[in-house]
């Protein structure tokens, strides 16, 4: 009798009735608070110190919408503008350069695993590393590319120095890991690649490029995916390669905004705390459009299943 | 039993105020230092300096902390707030003063009323002044001028020159060896300031160039285009190294190194980078930069290198002791001389170590520069301002004919800047 009246409020009270429901969210709550404190708590801080003029020491002073007005009027952050979409526009290329290395090393030959562990080499070295290497390549007096301009007689170019070449250049750097990281993304997705489905192809007369365009990318649509999303995530936190390549110049021409961002607010000629939340809040915007398209297409997705 | 231990601790409170009593002269308690000398040298200098400190007061805990240079100037920022040091060093000049306004350096004019130090480093107490008040001391100093390579100036037949034509003149006599009269690195953009400021000093003078740079006087000034035309004849007759954006300082010497460039206008800090390269002090000269407007009286850059106490220092006592140990004349003979800091003392009691290049600069800075001693460029000028200008001078140097946009732009800057 005691036994059954024991499991019978065992059974009514309200964590056994619910444990089903609670368990996930008692999960995910370590996640989600560190998620609301570290990244959606900072959002609203940046977007209400962007309205603030601070120095980092003295008093925060309200001035509205000042440091909008006043990059407005910015030309240094018009070129930071510009820089941060032919990064992304550029760094896209990085997507097919995967595949076709990927498709090429796609083989059985002897040692195929130690060329593939060179070709993803790049990506493991540090981002510094790739910065210091290129600009070594591209010093327009020792470097090694002026030589090789040279041996082909065309006039030497001091590319990290010519505001016109400069972040071109510093792209082709950054390209080189990340093309590594896309055709580990398609060496993955080419191992789940239907042999019927080529077979089938074959037979019909597939052939060449028409065999790659409508039978293999196809099918390597969710690598894809995670490409673009890498890439594009890649090409708006170009930081590194800027601040060890060419730190901004030549006279500021190489600047993306978040570099521009910590210059202005974080640098050893910067502390404008609320000018430097204003151009964050530029980037997050242009950030939250991608993100907006990722979550949508991914919904999409998960909807059609 | 309680009243024995309430008895043995009164007995040691007593002997503790006795000890303490005994060793009333010398110094009690922590001295917290943080210090940004991280490179090697300069860091041994400091240590030691810091024990001979800790031997004359052997009551008290010394605690001396290195931070990285470059991380020294953001990290400063929050261990003043935060976590204040009872000794900090830091720059002179305008480079002090966000946290003179913030009253985060503590007002140190007692230590500048003592005779001893008033009248011995009469020379600094302006770039250590703000408001009336002195805010820190300094510890060692730096001339700049014109390193140049004088087995190539023998072999051309140049002599140094004085006047702004016999520098042209030099300079075309090397350009037509095959050579570059300078080298510069302005990758980092500071050292396209160290050329505006002599090229405006010995233009428009000293105090202009301080109005200027405090944002008194106009970027778009008839002035300030004449300091640009008289830099212009330089960069149209390809004096400086190509592609001088994409290098740092350091990556600049090599064209010294290997005779393509003949000169550097540059720091006493640059000696020790050309020995070590292999060149001979036979090689090597020095001359101050040449009067351009004949009559304006020559001023120097001698960026100054200070020691403050923080306002939330917990010993200032003992801060206030160090701070008089480290100007005082033996101490700064020794850390300032060739095995040490390698640069000039600040104690006019102090002598000079026995090597040229400093017994030249200290002559000419304590005699031949009547205008004024300057700190540099981004120490006289606020932060913010000094970016944006040394951004403009690099650019100017790389295509001067963005002149007049260069100077709209630093004058918008300034209006800004300066409110």
């Amino acid at each position: 009798m005691a036994q059954a009246s024991a499991a019978a409020s065992r059974q009514t009270s309200w964590w056994h009735q619910n444990q089903q429901r609670l368990t996930p969210w008692l999960f995910l709550a370590p996640g989600i608070l560190f998620f609301l404190f570290y990244v959606i708590f900072p959002i609203f801080q940046s977007f209400n110190l962007s309205l603030y003029e601070w120095d980092g020491l003295g008093k925060a002073e309200f001035v509205g919408l000042y440091n909008y007005e006043e990059l407005y009027w910015d030309d240094a952050f018009y070129t930071s503008l510009k820089n941060n979409v032919i990064w992304l526009l550029l760094y896209l290329a990085a997507i097919p350069a995967g595949l076709f290395i990927a498709l090429f090393l796609n083989q059985t030959v002897t040692g195929i695993r130690l060329y593939k562990s060179l070709f993803f080499f790049p990506f493991v070295i540090s981002q510094v590393v790739v910065g210091l290497v290129f600009t070594w390549f591209y010093d327009p007096t020792f470097g090694i590319l002026n030589v090789l301009l040279g041996a082909v007689g065309l006039p030497p170019v001091n590319v990290l120095g010519d505001e016109n070449w400069v972040t071109v250049g510093i792209i082709v750097a950054g390209l080189w890991p990340q093309t590594a990281y896309c055709m580990i993304l398609y060496l993955t997705g080419l191992n789940a690649v239907d042999p019927e489905q080529i077979e089938a192809g074959r037979l019909d007369g597939a052939k060449g490029w028409r065999m790659l365009w409508y039978i293999i990318v196809p099918q390597l649509r969710p690598a894809t995916f995670i490409a673009f999303v890498v890439t594009i995530i890649g090409a708006l936190r170009s930081f590194d390669l800027i601040s060890v390549m060419t730190n901004g110049g030549p006279f500021g021409a190489s600047r993306v905004l978040s570099f521009y961002m910590f210059e202005v607010a974080l640098s050893e000629y910067g502390f404008r705390m609320g000018y430097g939340a204003a151009i964050a809040v530029v980037l997050f915007l242009i950030m939250l459009a991608f993100i907006a398209y990722f979550l949508w297409s991914m919904y999409k997705e998960e909807k059609a299943r | 039993m309680r009243s024995i231990l309430k008895t043995s601790a009164a007995a040691m409170a007593i002997l503790a105020a006795t000890l303490g009593g005994a060793s009333a002269d010398g110094l009690t308690g922590n001295l917290k230092i943080f210090l940004d000398t991280s490179n090697p040298a300069p860091r041994a200098t400091m240590e030691e300096m810091i024990a001979q400190f800790g031997e004359k007061n052997p009551d008290l805990t010394i605690e001396t902390t290195v931070i990285d240079r470059e991380a020294y100037k953001t990290q400063i920022r929050n261990f003043l707030t935060a976590n204040a040091p009872d000794v900090a060093n830091w720059y002179a000049a305008n480079r002090m003063r966000p946290y003179v306004e913030a009253g985060l350096f503590e007002d140190v004019s007692d230590l500048w009323a003592d005779p001893e130090i008033a009248e011995n480093l009469a020379s600094t107490k302006g770039a250590l002044t703000i408001d009336g008040k002195q805010w820190g001391v300094p510890y060692t100093y730096y001339q700049w001028g014109v390193y140049y390579r004088k087995d190539i100036f023998d072999e051309l037949g140049l002599s140094e020159p004085a006047t702004w034509e016999e520098e042209k003149a030099n300079c075309q006599k090397i350009l037509d060896a095959g050579k570059k009269c300078y080298t510069i690195g302005t990758k980092f953009l500071w050292t396209a300031g160290g050329w505006f400021d002599y090229l405006n000093m010995r233009t428009n003078g000293f105090d202009f160039h301080m109005d200027l740079l405090t944002g008194k006087a106009s970027w778009q000034s008839d002035e300030v285009r004449k300091t640009f035309a008289n830099w212009r004849e330089l960069i149209d007759m390809g004096a400086f190294i190509d592609n001088h954006q994409t290098y740092s300082w350091q990556e600049a010497l090599p064209f010294m190194v290997k005779g393509d460039a003949a000169a550097y206008l540059m720091g006493n800090f640059a000696v020790a980078p050309l020995r070590d390269a292999g060149l001979t002090d036979d090689q090597i000269d020095f001359y101050q930069f040449v009067e351009i407007t004949p009559g304006v009286e020559k001023a120097e850059d001698a960026p100054t290198d200070t020691f403050h106490i923080p306002s939330n220092a917990q010993n200032k006592e003992a801060a206030r002791e160090f701070l008089k140990f480290v100007v005082s004349p033996d101490v700064q003979t020794q850390i300032n001389d060739g095995k040490h800091l390698g640069q000039l003392p600040v104690n006019a009691k102090s002598s000079v170590d026995d090597d040229k290049f400093l017994i030249e600069g200290f002559e000419m800075l304590s005699t031949n520069a009547p205008g004024g001693v300057a700190q540099f460029f981004d120490r006289d000028a606020p932060a913010e301002m000094a970016k944006v200008a040394m951004e403009g001078l690099q650019e100017f140097m790389v295509k001067p004919d963005n002149l007049d946009k260069i100077l709209t732009r630093l004058d918008r800057a300034r209006e800004r800047i300066y409110k």
